[in-house]
């Protein structure tokens, strides 16, 4: 196990430095600079500005400058925010999308696992259409509406929740994590669904119920197990998801996560953050694909074998 | 069933704890209310209470909505209007602007005089100013400040606004190294002279730029070089400012937090005892806080919700032209625009007033100049109006007769939805009236900025808002290579008006009427094609008092109060 670990860590490097360089080339390569504005920037300011953040120096060596900074955990002063570094703001926008994440996964493994697990025990029968049609529509619907609609009904209607904000009011963060986790909630329960459909038919379940054990013992002692597989496998890279990808739930509902910061440097061409957040993002989904792998091998004895240990 | 009602009637009582003023419930189904329960009640329980503007009313917190976060508070550093709204609360200029009437009125000085001659001003600072940390502000604060604001190792983005100072601009280009040559003395603690390069009625005014702000040497210079843009000195912990309120909070993308500060030398004057600053970038976000009692002032709204507002009596939303204009730039380099009877005929053909109407929800008003009506008295001539006859006329006449042998020519604009309405409106427009074929086209926003400055483009979108209330602002874009001309105007004739005749002008009128005839022959050669005047658009809660709509939508906080018991924006607030 210890040796597949160092592997696949030694793999991570070269994809991240590939990343950075391809990121670091690429955002020069888009029209228009940090610096231009609607209103005309004098040339005097222009190379006053690019002076203060190395811009003027030639584009190899700006490259080579920015890898010495980053191999001392340094992503560089922020363009669009002066007086914060890029470290700053990943600082103050992680932990934030990172709680996003978190409870709209809780939320997703939860809901979807359950309707997952309901479904996969009567197959073709309403008890397996309803979850799987709710499903459905959780993949279809999109954030930017099912967020605008619960904050209509539980915000304005009924006034339960608040509309927005992140920690403000007792009971903001239900409506963005739930947003956010339905979709992969949907996945989830569909994942679930095919992995007990799996599973339920195998021989050992047969054997288990030959043995007259009880169906919950059934499903829950020996189905679970494996029926939820392939939702570990995808819990990962679900995770990583979430956090690159919590953008339009963060902008519905004010959030002050590392999505907007992250969006919006793209636009702002502020170039250390675009930098800074890619290469931190792609460095988190490497990582958790790597710990999903991990968390696979645990539950699969089959697989075990493949990483040559006897774990 | 049972179970059912059992969990409708938990929701009928949950609901009354959270929600005090409406109950709307008891018109969803039985099973509606039960799923609606499962969610929110096991997850959190019950929520709700006094709301943001109820505490803040009692509290005299004002929640305001700012639009975004800003870039930081450093004046010499910054631009963007949610800076603007922060920095002039933080800080104070040598003279405010009253929120009223827009003229001048005494800050950090307590008063000013000119020179027979009109090129020096002599300001007289207030004794009685003071740093948040209690040092006085003197007019040696000023000298190095604006020092620091003209140093060309600075990139201040603003450091022209102190260019009609004698030299500033050629110590800002490095043709001169020492300040002491520039413009700026200051003979004693209480008094700053300031010589100008030639007469500038509207120097003042610029006086509440934040650029012209002064910032407290000791605690910029402790935190790094000065002409650093990234270091510490703006954090809660070190700010040093001089304004009505000082900085007590600062979350990333969450809010900033103000109070009433002990040193200001007029704080018996400023009612408010805090005020929250929220980075409200999403509109639509931003309306459902104002709905829900998040926030007291929005500083915009969707335009969809524009209809219904108006529609309310006793309305909270409050609209007001603004000082900037909506047009499209024609690069006249570029043929067929190379014709001024096309570009007249592209211009007549647009039936703003439609415009208006449909697209624009009633939320901005037609232009037919550069320089928006009423800026300080100054009325703009209207040399054109809607008329698709002399339109076809002088298309015709260019050589494009019922648009035949028209090449084509592309409209561009910065993605944006309302920038694509107007441009979808104003295509059909031009084939209905010209019978010609205008193709449109977004551009991200860097793209967009660089094909308006290269002038890759035929035609293009462009907003331009002003810094100050004068025609100046606006008329001074289409001088021969300026910066923001980009469309390949020029003419020596009007160059003429707008940097000789008018500043030499004696009177405010002889000034205006320079003005007058540059703009008339601005508006006959038409490079840019006006299409509305802009206007601002918040929700205001009755509550809020003291903050009048006007020209700049400027904010001045110290004259911001709240009336708790106010309910309707129609009652009087004294």
């Amino acid at each position: 196990m210890g040796r597949f670990l160092a592997i696949r860590l030694l793999q991570a490097i070269p994809v991240i430095l590939a990343v950075i360089t391809v990121t670091f080339f690429l955002v020069r390569v888009a029209p228009g600079g940090p610096f231009d504005s609607e209103k005309a920037v004098l040339p005097e300011v222009k190379a006053a500005l690019e002076a203060q953040y190395r811009l003027d120096l030639p584009l190899f060596q700006q490259y080579t400058a920015y890898l010495g900074d980053l191999a001392q955990g340094d992503f560089g002063p922020s363009f669009k925010y002066p007086g914060r570094s890029v470290n700053e703001l990943i600082g103050a926008g992680l932990p934030v999308t990172a709680e996003l994440g978190l409870y709209a996964l809780l939320i997703a493994t939860v809901i979807g696992g359950l309707a997952g697990v309901i479904a996969s025990l009567r197959p073709n029968t309403p008890q397996d259409y309803i979850p799987m049609a709710l499903a459905m529509i959780g993949i279809c619907m999109p954030t930017f509406l099912l967020g605008p609609l619960l904050v209509l009904l539980f915000g304005i209607e009924l006034e339960w929740l608040p509309v927005s904000g992140w920690g403000d009011i007792p009971g903001d963060k239900l409506l963005p994590s739930i947003t956010l986790g339905a979709a992969y909630a949907a996945y989830i329960a569909r994942l679930s669904r095919a992995g007990m459909l799996e599973v339920l038919s195998q021989d050992y379940i047969r054997t288990a119920r030959a043995k007259g054990l009880p169906e919950w013992q059934v499903v829950v002692k020996h189905g679970l197990r494996g029926g939820l597989l392939p939702v570990v496998a995808f819990l990962g890279p679900a995770f990583a998801g979430l956090l690159a990808g919590s953008f339009v739930v963060e902008t519905i509902f004010q959030i002050p996560g590392l999505g907007r910061f992250y969006v919006q440097a793209a636009f702002n061409r502020d170039y250390t953050m675009i930098l800074g957040t890619t290469v931190f993002l792609s460095t988190l989904i490497v990582l958790f694909n790597l710990l999903s792998d991990v968390l696979a091998a645990w539950l699969n004895p089959r697989l075990r074998h493949q990483f040559g240990g006897k774990a | 069933m049972n179970i059912l009602s059992t969990l409708a009637e938990y929701a009928g009582r949950a609901h009354s704890c959270a929600s005090p003023t409406r109950v709307r419930t008891k018109h969803f189904p039985i099973w509606l209310k039960s799923l609606l329960l499962f969610l929110p009640l096991t997850l959190t329980g019950c929520v709700g209470g006094e709301s943001n503007v109820e505490q803040g009313n009692r509290e005299g917190v004002l929640h305001y909505g700012n639009g975004a976060e800003p870039q930081g508070l450093d004046p010499h550093v910054v631009t963007g209007v949610p800076e603007n709204h922060l920095i002039r609360a933080l800080f104070e200029g040598l003279a405010v602007k009253n929120p009223y009437t827009l003229e001048p009125e005494p800050g950090v000085a307590e008063s000013w005089d000119f020179s027979e001659d009109g090129r020096v001003i002599t300001f007289h600072i207030n004794p009685e100013a003071r740093w948040s940390n209690g040092d006085p502000v003197t007019a040696d604060d000023y000298v190095w400040s604006w020092m620091r604001a003209l140093h060309p190792d600075m990139g201040n983005l603003y450091a022209y606004m102190l260019f009609p100072i004698l030299n500033a601009e050629a110590f800002f280009s490095r043709k001169i190294e020492n300040f002491d040559e520039v413009g700026v003395k200051a003979p004693d603690p209480h008094t700053l002279v300031v010589t100008l390069t030639e007469p500038t009625p509207y120097f003042v005014q610029l006086m509440d730029h934040y650029s012209t702000f002064a910032v407290h040497r000791p605690t910029i210079e402790k935190h790094g070089k000065f002409t650093d843009r990234y270091t510490r000195w703006t954090r809660v912990e070190n700010m040093v400012g001089n304004g009505a309120f000082v900085l007590e909070d600062w979350q990333l993308n969450r809010r900033i937090v103000m109070r009433r500060s002990d040193t200001y030398w007029d704080r018996d004057h400023v009612r408010l005892n805090k005020v929250v600053f929220y980075p409200t970038e999403n509109v639509v976000s931003e309306e459902r806080g104002f709905r829900a009692g998040q926030l007291h002032y929005t500083q915009s709204i969707p335009l969809d919700k524009i209809p219904v507002y108006q529609a309310m009596e006793d309305s909270l939303y409050v609209q007001e032209p603004y000082l900037g204009t909506y047009f499209y730039l024609v690069n006249t380099k570029r043929p067929p625009l190379d014709d001024s009877r096309v570009r007249r005929a592209l211009s007549m053909a647009v039936d703003r007033d439609t415009l208006m109407g449909s697209v624009m929800q009633g939320s901005a008003y037609s232009a037919y100049s550069i320089t928006p009506p009423g800026t300080l008295g100054y009325q703009p001539p209207k040399t054109f109006d809607y008329d698709p006859e002399e339109a076809r006329r002088l298309l015709a006449e260019a050589g494009y007769p019922n648009g035949e042998g028209w090449p084509g020519i592309e409209l561009i604009y910065n993605t944006f939805e309302a920038h694509r309405k107007i441009a979808v409106a104003v295509q059909q427009m031009w084939k209905d009236v010209l019978n010609i074929e205008v193709t449109i086209a977004n551009q991200e926003w860097k793209v967009y900025l660089d094909a308006v400055s290269t002038m890759n483009f035929d035609i293009a979108r462009r907003g331009w808002i002003g810094d100050y209330v004068d025609p100046n602002n606006f008329l001074d874009l289409y001088l021969t290579g300026g910066g923001n001309n980009n469309t390949g105007y020029a003419d020596p004739a009007y160059d003429e008006l707008i940097l000789r005749t008018a500043p030499q002008a004696k009177t405010r009128e002889e000034r205006f009427a320079a003005f007058y005839k540059a703009e008339k022959m601005l508006m006959e050669q038409m490079p840019i094609i006006p299409i509305y005047t802009y206007t601002s658009k918040h929700l205001i809660h009755p509550s809020v008092c003291g903050l009048p709509p006007n020209l700049m939508d400027s904010l001045n906080l110290k004259y911001v109060w709240l009336k708790a018991d106010r309910t309707s924006p129609s009652e009087p607030c004294d």
